[in-house]
């Protein structure tokens, strides 16, 4: 009896849990197959699910109207660019609230956090003029400081919480072995810390990739990203369903290429700590 | 080198005072064992030593300079912690470079050194390996291998043997001491457990609530305690004190009686008493005697003595090996 009650448990998880999924996925799955429509396939009803006349014209078309190429690694660039500085400034920063905390190093902490339930937009004004001052408006430079900024706050977050978990004896025990404080951090803290150190590297270039709010307000055409190339496409002419979606999925194709290949050091980095 | 001298050191976390001020001199080559129950600030006194913690008043002399301002890694002293603390990312050979990689020594030189160093601690066949894939006691030796390379002014341990099982303590104690005789560097080492203070040391620190009880030989501590504290704290099994009526007659606030001088007897003496838990341990046993208007008292006798649970016996304290104390618990 009790074994009859699990499998039906196990299955009505199973379903649900398919269902979740499945509905999840569903509006990526649904881009990726309009991207293959024409577009009068695209905008057809009803829609027509697997069964259309596949075509590869709509990638054609928007590798010649936009570079694609360029946009991409304008997209590398800011990500992974935003991300390894956030990294240089946050490991000291998490270190420093993790080893040597004061009565205000949780305040420090929510406040920082605290600065990610401002509404971006609410700051759009100044850092738009700054940047316009600054001679910064469409470039690289300005884009990757002010993401490594947006995302600051997760990136100490996260290190802190790995930082917390490496007993402070060892960095101890390599303050009396002669090592400075820049040295402990190198050749001890950093490398016990690699694991999360990585899943923060990950999750924090795909929050950069998929930011759009700051690329598409501060950029025009030469550091344009992924995310301003897809914009290009929800265009004044009408909405060409069937390109858009072959940009998105040019988009999105190489950070789910990246996320399926460490979705194991993602999964444990998101729930490193809570569960044990 | 390694001569330690603390003059009015104090220690405050907040507003709580964990050493109210301690004076002590450890002179070069000494091993010292700070000693006492948990919570008695020994571990902090051990870290203000090492520079893991900073004073909040008083000096610290390192070979007679000031070092109360120096950082760890510059007081030239080696510290083994109770949890090991070894690099878990590292081999055992990179795991005892590292200080010496740290003070910018040649490769060569590091070889050399670490080689020596495992053999002197039989971990030669181990150096590839990594912290993870050691026992407790080899963890141990390459936690001790790694303050040996430095070639410290001191060596700091902190309760470096509580992790251990009885037997490979009871071993560790053995090397250590050996170490310290063929190294005949300084060391200073804290212990909640008194065996490990008497047999290792040559000089004792009793530490309670932060104040320092009483310094000497292990032999001083035991024959001459300076108070109540030292005379229950030094000795196992604890010394016996008693006050009341049996203190008053030999003019006495508490009197002390460890329970290896006690004269027990099934015929007759001074104070009767029925058995109560009799522990065997082979050679010896120890007798928990419940005196009548007394109360519990421990007796260590000759495994032989044939008495058991409920027996009545008579206890006489020694009259030469009696200790007394006043009411403010100091020797009379």
């Amino acid at each position: 009896m009790a074994r009859a009650v699990t499998t039906q448990r196990k299955l009505a998880f199973t379903i649900i849990a398919w269902t979740v999924g499945l509905t999840l996925f569903f509006p990526v799955l649904w881009t990726i197959l309009t991207s293959f429509k024409t577009e009068g396939e695209a905008i057809a009803t009803p829609p027509t699910f697997f069964f259309f006349d596949w075509t590869l014209e709509n990638y054609v078309e928007v590798q010649e109207r936009s570079n694609y190429l360029r946009h991409a690694m304008n997209s590398v660039v800011i990500s992974v660019g935003s991300t390894l500085l956030g990294l240089l400034v946050a490991i000291p920063a998490a270190w420093s609230m993790a080893f040597s905390p004061t009565k205000r190093t949780k305040d420090i902490l929510m406040w920082m956090l605290s600065t990610k339930m401002l509404p971006a937009v609410g700051v759009l004004m100044p850092i738009y003029l700054m940047c316009q001052w600054l001679g910064l408006l469409d470039s690289l430079v300005a884009l990757v400081a002010i993401l490594m900024l947006m995302n600051l706050p997760i990136i100490v977050w996260m290190l802190y919480t790995y930082f917390k978990e490496i007993p402070g004896d060892i960095l101890e025990a390599a303050r009396m072995d002669g090592a400075s404080l820049g040295k402990e951090i190198i050749y001890v803290l950093t490398p016990m810390a690699v694991p999360g150190i990585a899943s923060t590297l990950l999750l924090n270039i795909i929050l950069a990739w998929n930011e759009a709010f700051w690329t598409l307000n501060l950029t025009a055409s030469k550091a344009a990203p992924l995310t301003a190339f897809i914009a290009s496409y929800s265009s004044p002419e009408g909405l060409f369903w069937a390109k858009l979606s072959a940009a998105s999925t040019l988009a999105i194709a190489p950070i789910l290429v990246m996320g399926w290949f460490s979705q194991k050091q993602l999964v444990r980095g998101l729930t490193f700590g809570a569960v044990k | 080198m390694g001569a330690i001298t603390l003059e009015k050191v104090t220690k405050s976390f907040g507003d709580v005072s964990v050493i109210p001020g301690v004076d002590l001199e450890i002179a070069e080559g000494e091993f010292v064992v700070f000693v006492g129950p948990s919570g008695c600030g020994k571990s902090t006194l051990l870290r203000l030593i090492a520079g893991l913690e900073d004073v909040t008043s008083g000096t610290i002399k390192i070979d007679g300079v000031d070092a109360t301002g120096t950082s760890p890694a510059k007081r030239g002293l080696a510290m083994v912690f109770q949890s090991y603390a070894l690099y878990p990312h590292m081999s055992v050979y990179k795991n005892i470079a590292f200080p010496l990689k740290m003070a910018g020594v040649d490769e060569a030189t590091i070889k050399q050194k670490v080689e020596s160093a495992a053999a002197t601690l039989n971990l030669t066949n181990y150096l590839d390996r990594r912290p993870g894939q050691l026992s407790g006691g080899q963890r141990q030796r390459v936690a001790i291998g790694r303050a040996i390379v430095r070639e410290p002014a001191a060596f700091l341990f902190d309760e470096p043997l509580s992790n251990l099982d009885a037997a490979l303590r009871v071993n560790m104690r053995l090397e250590i001491s050996e170490l310290h005789n063929s190294l005949a560097t300084t060391m200073i080492y804290v212990t909640h457990d008194q065996v490990e203070a008497m047999t290792m040391a040559d000089k004792i620190v009793v530490l309670h609530d932060g104040y320092i009880e009483q310094v000497g030989s292990p032999l001083e501590l035991y024959r001459n305690p300076a108070n109540v504290f030292v005379a229950g704290f030094i000795g196992s099994p604890k010394m016996n004190l008693l006050e009341g009526a049996a203190a008053a007659k030999y003019d006495a606030h508490t009197i002390g009686i460890r329970p290896e001088h006690i004269e027990l007897s099934t015929e007759g003496g001074e104070w009767s008493g029925v058995v109560g838990v009799a522990e065997h341990l082979g050679s010896d046993t120890f007798l928990h005697v419940n005196v009548d208007n007394i109360g519990l008292v421990t007796a260590r006798v000759n495994g032989e003595f044939g008495v058991r649970h409920g027996d009545r016996v008579w206890v006489t304290p020694p009259a030469d090996r009696l200790y007394r104390f006043g009411a403010d618990g100091l020797a009379l």
